[in-house]
């Protein structure tokens, strides 16, 4: 049964990873009707940043400043630089595109995935790069529950996804903003005739879900210790399964997909075998597309003439 | 609004591809471009291609070697494999990203039954049994794959469709390693064999490449201007309009599906007898995305476009990018049309170019005077460019570090550039150019690997904005918004 648990909280952990990037992935496709499928992209991006931050401060062995700050500095220069990333990516290559065939912005998606998966390439290089986190969050502490071990990243992870999401929840949900994005998500033309900026909507919801991802990233480099230039990809991939089971463009949704397909992940590979669970992954999603194509938690869309 | 305002840019609301066409002629009608366009529209579809065809016939008389016969083979094999997504994405209007599986399903397939992977002295079906037979269970999946889209609209299908594709590389590396080989593999492919005549030569596949795309490409005509063919772009339009004129919306959907993955299997038949030998990674992501660089930069919807565009993208991909003189050749050449295409009046082109040269001399000036470590490297480019830039573009001696700055700053300025008013623009342009030409001497060039596919991510990007129709294709033109 320990290892059931164990296995249980792995899957979580990653799961809230996941659940993170659908979030952004999700949140885009509400007001753009978009699949960014950059968005995996900007989650590696902020891994880098995050690795580059520790360089900065003199490397995983020799910090010069405390934990708590490091991490902090980390996911707020994450946040910011990957969201404004998003900003500029939507702003050069997406909004001119607005109003073109559906088909348009969906390759320059995927032109721009690409783009930056070389670039990242090119600047880092193809080595991977390693956060060594051990080093400087001990691995052993935590809490210990018989003889499940949930170590301090695990809990930093868990805590900080937990608190995102609820907190982005409450955004979308009570503020100004959030009713303001609703709208656009409703319908863009409608809200721009009711006062609604739609372009500075646009592109605070592309700075909020690319910070998401990036902030995802630092997690993922301080979970998996290490970094390059081809995780966007496959995570990406992860998160647009999560969006999809969960139902596209629904927040909780996303969440559910995301802590779904980390425990999926993680029960195929604790029970069966690592080899399968990309296949189980992909199947999981095709199973869900064919009984329900809306996803668990969204609504099937009527086709209005 | 004033009354005397001019009207906004692009097509109007109401105006259809009729009129769209027109005022293209109009406004090419002067120039000796327009004059080529009414030439060639006036020769017709089927003298194009059989221009096309003697010209790709005469071409290894000119002494190709081998590795020029490599790069047409494997740009033959991709423009097969554009003109099949074409039908697919260009004509039925369906995201398909997982369509280099149905190449890699019908390489597989061939690999299988013409070599001795199975049983313990293999399975060699002939080739005109094996080619159809693949064919046509690669349609047969592709009807399954492309079931989906019954239900599934636009995005949805190319989320099922990607992962189709993704899956097709985690089975074929990690499912019966005893039968498909994992990572390591088919090897030992037979030889193509037809009529008699054993196909073993790069020049003998590169004839049979160049006669299957252009037998191919006549058949697909023949279906594009089919009732099927009117119903595909019917359904791309409007589906729902397309039903409620009768047209039987998800047969012709599937209809699609299967014609593309048939012709993407015989791409992969080709390209494994061709190869002696299949991998999962010949058929992962960046081929896909090199088929849909081809087929955006040409066109989507046109055969030619289609073809001429990955025949284009696979020249520059595999051919010149990997020499540093021909790829700084391309480099300097491309930055140069453009500029002449875009940059009207002539002396607003002159002052940006003059004040290009300056700039670049005053630098190089400036930093020799400073330190000498600045200019220490020599430009990456060889031949007359060398030369020609050596007192122009600075190249510190560890370049590495200043040149990752500079794309970075490059690309920054590249963002800026689109957005800015264009007086601003004739300002920014030099010092543009000249980070360019910074970028590319101290990174680019030296990496021709990536920046292969930096180019390949860039076109889908820029061809997306600037010229979604393409080079090739016919400007559509939304009727009602």
């Amino acid at each position: 049964m320990a290892f059931f648990f164990q296995e249980l909280v792995n899957g979580l952990t990653t799961g809230a990873l996941y659940a993170l990037v659908a979030l952004g992935f999700s949140m885009v496709y509400g007001v753009l009707k978009l699949l960014n499928f950059a968005h995996g992209d900007l989650y590696m991006v902020g891994a880098y940043v995050g690795f580059f931050v520790i360089q900065w401060f003199g490397g995983a062995t020799s910090l010069s400043i405390p934990v708590p700050l490091l991490l902090v500095i980390m996911f707020a220069l994450a946040a910011g630089l990957v969201g404004g990333l998003g900003v500029a990516i939507e702003r050069f290559a997406y909004r001119p595109l607005r109003d073109a065939p559906r088909i348009a912005p969906l390759i320059t998606a995927i032109g721009i995935s690409f783009f930056l998966e070389s670039a990242a390439l090119l600047l880092f290089g193809a080595q991977y790069r390693v956060y060594n986190t051990p080093d400087f969050i001990n691995a052993h502490s935590g809490i210990t529950i018989g003889s499940v071990t949930i170590n301090s990243v695990q809990i930093l992870v868990l805590v900080m996804g937990l608190i995102l999401m609820v907190g982005l929840q409450q955004l979308v949900n009570w503020t100004k903003l959030g009713r303001q994005m609703r709208a656009v998500a409703a319908d863009r033309e409608a809200a721009e005739m009711l006062g609604v900026n739609v372009n500075f909507t646009i592109a605070l919801t592309f700075f909020l879900g690319s910070a998401l991802a990036g902030v995802a990233g630092v997690m993922a480099g301080l979970l998996f210790n290490q970094v390059t230039s081809t995780i966007g990809f496959i995570a990406g991939l992860k998160a647009f399964t999560a969006a999809v089971v969960g139902g596209i463009g629904s927040i909780p949704g996303a969440m559910l997909g995301g802590l779904l397909i980390g425990l999926a992940e993680s029960f195929v590979t604790g029970y069966l075998s690592s080899t399968y669970s990309n296949l189980l992954v992909f199947g999981l999603l095709i199973a869900v597309m064919l009984v329900r194509p809306s996803g668990l938690l969204g609504q099937a869309q009527l086709q209005k003439v | 609004m004033s009354l005397d305002s001019p009207p906004p840019a692009g097509p109007r609301v109401g105006s259809d591809e009729w009129v769209a066409r027109q005022a293209h002629r109009r406004e090419y009608l002067p120039s000796w471009l327009g004059s080529l366009e009414r030439a060639s529209e006036r020769a017709g579809w089927w003298p194009k291609l059989a221009a096309a065809a003697a010209a790709a016939a005469v071409l290894p008389l000119f002494g190709l070697g081998q590795f020029q016969l490599q790069v047409g083979i494997d740009a033959l094999v991709i423009a097969l494999l554009a003109v099949g997504l074409n039908i697919v994405v260009g004509w039925a209007g369906l995201l398909d990203l997982g369509y280099v599986a149905f190449f890699g399903c019908g390489a597989y397939g061939y690999a299988l039954v013409s070599s001795g992977q199975i049983g313990a002295n293999g399975i060699h079906l002939p080739s005109y049994l094996s080619i159809p037979l693949v064919m046509a269970a690669v349609a047969g999946l592709g009807l399954l794959v492309g079931w989906p889209s019954r239900r599934l609209i636009g995005d949805y299908l190319a989320i099922i469709t990607l992962f189709f594709g993704e899956a097709f590389v985690e089975f074929t590396n990690n499912v019966a390693p005893s039968v498909l080989g994992g990572p390591n593999g088919i090897v030992g492919v037979d030889a193509i064999r037809l009529f008699g005549y054993t196909f073993t030569t790069n020049k003998s596949y590169y004839y049979l490449l160049v006669i299957v795309l252009v037998v191919t490409m006549g058949v697909l005509r023949l279906l594009d201007t089919s009732r099927t063919g009117r119903a595909w772009r019917a359904v791309r339009e409007d589906p729902l309009a397309a039903a409620s004129m009768t047209i039987p919306v998800n047969r012709v959907k599937l209809m699609a599906f299967a014609f593309g993955a048939a012709v993407a299997a015989l791409a992969g038949t080709l390209f494994a007898a061709q190869q002696i030998s299949v991998f999962p990674t010949d058929f992962d992501t960046p081929i896909l995305i090199l088929v849909y660089a081809g087929l955006i930069l040409g066109g989507a919807g046109s055969i030619a476009g289609a073809c001429t565009g990955a025949l284009v993208v696979m020249v520059v991909y595999d051919g010149l990018l990997r020499s540093p003189t021909e790829s700084g050749y391309l480099f300097y050449g491309l930055i140069l049309l453009t500029l002449l295409a875009k940059l009207r009046p002539w002396r607003r082109l002159a002052l940006v170019l003059a004040a290009t040269v300056a700039l670049g001399y005053a630098i190089h000036a400036i930093a020799a005077a400073v330190s000498d470590s600045a200019v220490a490297g020599g430009p990456h480019s060889a031949g007359l460019i060398a030369g020609a830039l050596r007192d122009w573009v600075v190249v510190p001696a560890s370049a590495t570090v200043a040149g990752n700055w500079g794309f970075v700053a490059l690309v920054c300025l590249l963002v800026a550039l689109v957005q800015v008013s264009s007086q601003w623009r004739t300002i920014l342009l030099p010092p543009t150019l000249y980070l360019a030409s910074f970028v590319w001497e101290t990174r680019l060039a030296a990496e021709p690997a990536i920046t292969r596919q930096l180019m390949i991510g860039a076109i889908l990007i820029v061809m997306m904005n600037a010229r979604p129709q393409g080079l090739f294709g016919s400007r559509r033109v939304e009727a009602l918004t």
